[in-house]
């Protein structure tokens, strides 16, 4: 299976986004790296076609490096789903400057997902969710969650390695079939300021979450 | 906010509304751009929307010329009407305005081409 551009062509335009202006520790904003991005949706693409004509949701979108990446691959159109007014104006700047027409955002709470009629609406589900801290564990697990209802197909979500088995268990609890389609390391640079060290890897592993047909 | 979105998109999170469908437009600026016409995808898209939401939804905000009320049979054939449901569904946006609430009157506002869908607390069944 193919794609429309080349990997190293998608990495070098998903490098050049904004990123966010200042992150916020409440929504646990942090930036996807653009390798990681880049090597997920071309894998997304050349192994399971889940991008090119597709209706494709980015949820929790941030500055929008998903959301860029499928409309780059050849979504048909992308809804993009964020609760921060200031991403989602950083996002703005990055599809304008990608001149990129076929991705709409709504500002809203993801896990309130009664403000739209989106069941099983996207053939395609993206998502990097916050993993989770001390306050707000199980977050990560919602998400997913919101995004097996949201989807026709596929949900594509990256999670710690660490909660691989938590998320099998899950995953067939609702009734749904998976498997980790990548792992990978997440580079965090130290971005908040209680982080003691300069930046680290997180070991991650990419998601592909699917309705049983 | 595109026209494909804003099919969607209801207020029944708010406390004590039943539907709050569909959103009235209020539109102070609207932008045509090109997307590319993918008629396949139009196709597949047709059946999952609110039809006549759409029609009123176009004509509400003075784009809804050559829409016809209600769907013919093999809709996909007929490449003329694909190409105006691909330009209302994805190329008019609306940049600036507001949805209401038809049940509560509450008011969303759109700026820079994005719905503000968010509630406070209070708000919140």
């Amino acid at each position: 299976m193919s794609a429309v551009m080349k990997l190293k062509t998608l990495q070098g335009h998903l490098e050049d986004l904004n990123g966010f202006a200042e992150p916020k520790i409440k929504y646990e904003q942090y930036e996807t790296p653009a390798h990681l991005a880049a090597t997920a949706l071309y894998t997304i693409q050349t192994q399971f076609e889940s991008i090119e004509n597709c209706t494709v949701l980015d949820a929790g979108c941030g500055p929008g490096i998903w959301s860029i990446g499928a409309a780059l691959l050849g979504a048909s159109v992308v809804t993009a789903v964020d609760i921060d007014e200031d991403a989602l104006e950083v996002f703005k700047e990055n599809v304008d400057e990608m001149e990129l027409t076929n991705i709409d955002a709504v500002q809203c709470d993801f896990l309130d997902s009664r403000v739209c009629k989106w069941e099983g609406y996207f053939d395609t589900v993206l998502m990097n969710p916050p993993f989770g801290t001390k306050n707000n564990t199980g977050i990560d697990m919602k998400f997913l969650r919101m995004g097996t209802l949201l989807s026709s197909d596929s949900v594509y979500s990256l999670h710690k390695s660490s909660t691989r088995g938590h998320i099998a268990k899950k995953v067939k609890d609702w009734g749904m079939k998976g498997s980790v389609i990548a792992e990978m390391k997440f580079h965090l640079p130290s971005t908040y300021r209680f982080h003691k060290q300069h930046s680290m890897d997180i070991a991650v592993d990419i998601w592909r979450v699917y309705h049983p047909h | 906010m595109k026209l494909i979105t804003h099919n969607m998109l209801t207020s029944k999170c708010l406390k004590g509304v039943m539907t709050g469908y569909p959103l009235a437009i209020n539109a102070t600026d609207i932008k045509v751009t090109e997307v590319d016409f993918n008629p396949e995808f139009i196709t597949r898209v047709i059946p999952k929307l609110d039809w006549e939401v759409l029609w009123a939804a176009a004509n509400s905000i003075g784009h809804g010329e050559g829409l016809p009320k209600t769907l013919e049979p093999k809709f996909e054939e007929n490449e003329d009407l694909l190409k105006k449901v691909h330009k209302v569904l994805l190329e008019v946006e609306v940049e600036e305005g507001n949805l209401t609430c038809p049940e509560s009157g509450r008011q969303f506002p759109i700026s820079k081409g994005i719905p503000n869908m968010l509630l406070t607390e209070a708000e919140v069944q």
